[in-house]
C-alpha cells in the first residue's frame, strides 16, 4: 500500500516538476522561434516599426502584468513612466551628450527611483491607492512634460538622438528589430523566472491572500513595492527604446488613455499570464494599424475590446485558450 | 478523497515519544505567554484581560460558546489584531503590536477557520510559498534563475512535497486548489502552516466540516506534530477531538477566561458546563 502510494506520489512528483516550468520554456522557445521567423513575412519598413512598436509594448505589458496579474495592484500611470523614460533619455543624451546607452540607463534607474518614493507611502495602506496614486502621478508627469518646453520642448515634442550601444550604432529597421526582440525575449526570460521563485510566489501569495501571506512571513508591502519599482523599470527602459527608435518623443507617450490602453493590453491578453501580456500587446498594438479608418475612434474600440473581454473571457484571451486547449486533450 | 482515508503509518508509534516530550515540557519556560489581553471592537469587549501560558510541545485548546472571542484571541496570537492592552510574550518576548509577518517570523504560525487558501496557485506552491522565511532570495537571483537559485528551488519543491505526502495529498501535488475538495484543503492549509517550521501552530478549527474518520486523521497528525516538539493551540468545537488531543483548555465565555486546566478539570468545571448548557441544566449535565 505504501509503496504503491509512494510511487504515485514519485510520478505525480515528475508531472509538477515539468508542468510550469516547462510551459514556460516552451513558450520562451516558441516565442524566440516566432521573433526569428517573423522578419520573413515582413514586407518592409512600415511592418518592422509595427513589429519593433509590438515589442516595446509588450516589455511594457510583461512588467505592468507582474503588478496587476500577480501581485494584483493596479497602476493608472504606467504611460507616465514609460514617457519619463524616454524624455529622460532624450534630454541626458541629446541635450547633455551623454552616450545614449548609459542615458537610458540612467532614466531608467531614476524612475525606478521616482517608482520607489510614490509607491513607498501609498503600497502600505490596503486597497486601490495604488491606482489613485499613479492616476495623479502619471497626470502631474504629462503636464510636467508639456509646460517645462525649455526642457522638454513642450507640446510640440524634442527630437532625440539615435542609439549606440557599446560603440555599436543601431541603424536600420533590420538592426532596431533584432534589439528590440532580444529585449522582449530577456524580459519575458526575467519575468519566467522571477514567477516561479519565492519572490514570485510571494507575489501571487498577497493577491490570493494577503493576510495569510503575512502569517507566512511575507512582508506584504515590501513585495508590492519591489514589484511596482520593477513594473516602472520595465516600462522606461521601453519608453527610452521607443523614443530612440523613433528619433522624437513628444508628451502624447506620457497620457492617461496611454495608461489606460496598456492596462487594457494586459487584461485582454490574460491577467497572470506573461505570454498573455505579449499576445495582448500585439493585438491592441497592430488593431489600429490594421484599421487605420477607424483611427478617430481608436479609444472607443479599445474600450469595445475591454467590454468583450470582460464579459466573454473574463480570465483574458491567453488563459482561456490554454484551458480550452487542455480541456480538448484530456 | 481517497488519500485522506490513508492510515498514517505513524499513528500508533507517536503514542510514547509524545508522553515523553510531554515530561520534559513541563520543565520548560511557557514558550507562549498571554498576560492580561483585552481586545474591543467599537465598545464591544470581545475579549477582556484573559492571560494563560502555553508550556512547549503541548496542545493547548481555547473553547467557548459561539461569540466567545476564540477567533479574536487567536487573530492576536497571530499578530492579525493588535491588543488593546496586555502582553503577548514568545519565548519572554513581547510581540504584540509587531507586523503580522514578524510574528510569522517570531516562530508562529496558524490556519484559517474560512480556509485563506492561495486559490490562484496549485497545492505545491501553496507549500512552497510556506517556506518563505526560510528562502534566502533577492529580486536579482531570482529573475537571472541563478544556479545557486534553481537549487535552492528544487530543495524547496522536494520539503513541500514531503509535507503534501505527511498530510495525505500526495495525489493532489500538481492540483490546482480551487479544484480540490474541501477536506483537502483544511489538510493543505496544515502543510502550508508547517512549511514555515512554526515553533507555535495555531489552529482555528481544523476539524470543522470534516467527517468523523478525517476528524480522526487530523487529531493524529496533531500528535504527531506534540511529538515533533511543535506546540499545539487548538481552537475547535469538536469536544471529542478537543478531550483526546488537549493537554490543556482554556474556557472562554463573552470574552473572560472562565477556566484554565486539564481535560479532566475542565470536564468537571461547573461554571464551564453551566456556560455551556446553560444553569438549569447544569446539575444533570455534571451527574450524566
Amino acid at each position: 500500500m505504501a509503496h504503491v502510494a509512494s510511487s504515485a506520489s514519485e510520478a505525480a512528483r515528475a508531472r509538477t516538476a515539468t508542468s510550469a516550468a516547462a510551459s514556460g520554456r516552451r513558450g520562451l522557445f516558441l516565442l524566440a522561434a516566432l521573433l526569428v521567423a517573423l522578419p520573413i513575412a515582413l514586407p518592409n519598413a512600415y511592418f518592422y516599426d509595427v513589429a519593433i512598436a509590438v515589442a516595446l509594448n509588450a516589455i511594457v505589458c510583461v512588467g505592468l502584468n507582474l503588478l496587476i496579474g500577480y501581485a494584483g495592484q493596479i497602476s493608472l500611470g504606467h504611460a507616465g513612466f514609460f514617457a519619463l523614460g524616454g524624455y529622460g533619455s532624450a534630454i541626458l543624451s541629446g541635450t547633455h551628450g551623454w552616450p545614449a546607452g548609459l542615458a537610458l540607463l540612467a532614466s531608467s534607474a531614476a524612475v525606478g527611483l521616482l517608482a520607489f518614493v510614490v509607491g513607498r507611502p501609498t503600497l502600505r495602506l490596503k486597497g486601490h491607492y495604488l491606482a489613485m496614486a499613479t492616476l495623479g502621478l502619471g497626470i502631474i508627469i504629462s503636464i510636467v512634460i508639456a509646460t517645462e518646453d525649455r526642457v522638454t520642448g513642450g507640446p510640440d515634442g524634442m527630437p532625440v538622438p539615435p542609439l549606440a550601444l557599446l560603440g555599436w550604432k543601431i541603424h536600420g529597421e533590420l538592426a532596431w528589430y533584432a534589439l528590440t526582440g532580444a529585449a522582449l525575449l530577456f524580459t519575458v526570460w526575467l519575468a519566467l523566472n522571477l514567477i516561479e521563485s519565492p519572490v514570485g510566489r510571494a507575489l501571487r501569495a498577497l493577491h490570493g491572500s494577503e493576510v495569510a501571506a503575512e502569517t507566512l512571513g511575507i512582508a506584504s508591502a515590501a513585495y508590492k513595492l519591489r514589484v511596482f519599482v520593477l513594473s516602472a523599470v520595465f516600462a522606461a527602459a521601453a519608453g527610452a527604446l521607443t523614443a530612440h527608435h523613433a528619433g522624437f518623443i513628444t508628451p502624447v507617450q506620457g497620457s492617461f488613455m496611454h495608461s489606460v490602453g496598456l492596462v487594457i493590453m494586459v487584461v485582454f491578453g490574460g491577467m497572470a499570464s506573461i505570454f498573455g501580456a505579449v499576445v495582448g500587446a500585439a493585438v491592441l498594438t497592430t488593431l489600429p494599424q490594421v484599421l487605420t479608418v477607424l483611427k478617430d475612434y481608436e479609444m472607443m474600440v479599445f474600450g469595445a475590446v475591454l467590454i468583450v473581454t470582460m464579459v466573454f473571457f473574463p480570465h483574458g484571451i491567453v488563459p482561456t485558450l490554454a484551458r480550452w486547449w487542455a480541456r480538448r486533450r484530456a | 478523497m481517497s488519500a485522506l482515508r490513508q492510515p498514517s503509518p505513524a499513528a500508533s508509534a507517536s503514542e510514547p515519544g509524545r508522553a515523553a516530550v510531554r515530561d520534559v515540557a513541563c520543565a520548560h519556560a511557557p514558550v507562549l505567554g498571554v498576560e492580561g489581553v483585552s481586545k474591543s471592537f467599537g465598545g464591544v469587549h470581545a475579549i477582556e484581560d484573559v492571560s494563560f501560558d502555553v508550556r512547549p510541545g503541548t496542545v493547548h485548546s481555547i473553547i467557548g460558546p459561539n461569540g466567545a472571542g476564540k477567533t479574536t484571541l487567536l487573530n492576536m496570537l497571530a499578530g492579525i489584531y493588535v491588543p488593546d492592552a496586555g502582553r503577548i510574550r514568545l519565548d519572554g518576548r513581547d510581540v504584540a503590536g509587531l507586523p503580522t509577518h514578524r510574528y510569522a517570523a517570531a516562530g508562529i504560525g496558524r490556519t484559517f477557520q474560512n480556509l485563506q487558501v492561495f486559490f490562484n496557485m496549485t497545492a505545491l506552491e501553496n507549500v512552497m510559498t510556506g517556506r518563505h522565511l526560510h528562502e534566502r532570495c533577492s529580486m536579482l537571483s531570482a529573475m537571472l534563475r541563478t544556479p545557486a537559485r534553481a537549487r535552492a528551488e528544487a530543495a524547496c519543491r522536494e520539503v513541500a512535497t514531503r509535507l503534501l505526502e505527511r498530510v495525505g495529498l500526495a495525489s493532489h501535488l500538481a492540483a490546482r486548489a480551487d479544484t480540490m475538495p474541501y477536506g483537502a484543503l483544511k489538510r493543505l492549509e496544515i502543510a502550508r502552516a508547517l512549511a514555515a517550521e512554526p515553533r507555535v501552530l495555531l489552529l482555528d478549527e481544523p476539524a470543522a466540516g470534516l467527517n468523523a474518520t478525517e476528524a480522526r486523521e487530523i487529531e493524529t497528525l496533531i500528535r504527531e506534530l506534540t511529538a515533533d516538539g511543535t506546540t499545539v493551540v487548538l481552537v475547535e468545537h469538536n469536544m471529542r477531538l478537543v478531550m483526546e488531543a488537549s493537554d490543556r483548555i482554556v474556557v472562554l465565555d463573552r470574552g473572560r477566561l472562565l477556566a484554565d486546566g486539564t481535560p479532566a478539570e475542565i470536564a468537571r468545571d461547573p461554571q464551564v458546563i453551566e456556560a455551556y448548557l446553560g444553569a438549569p441544566q447544569a446539575k444533570e449535565a455534571a451527574h450524566a
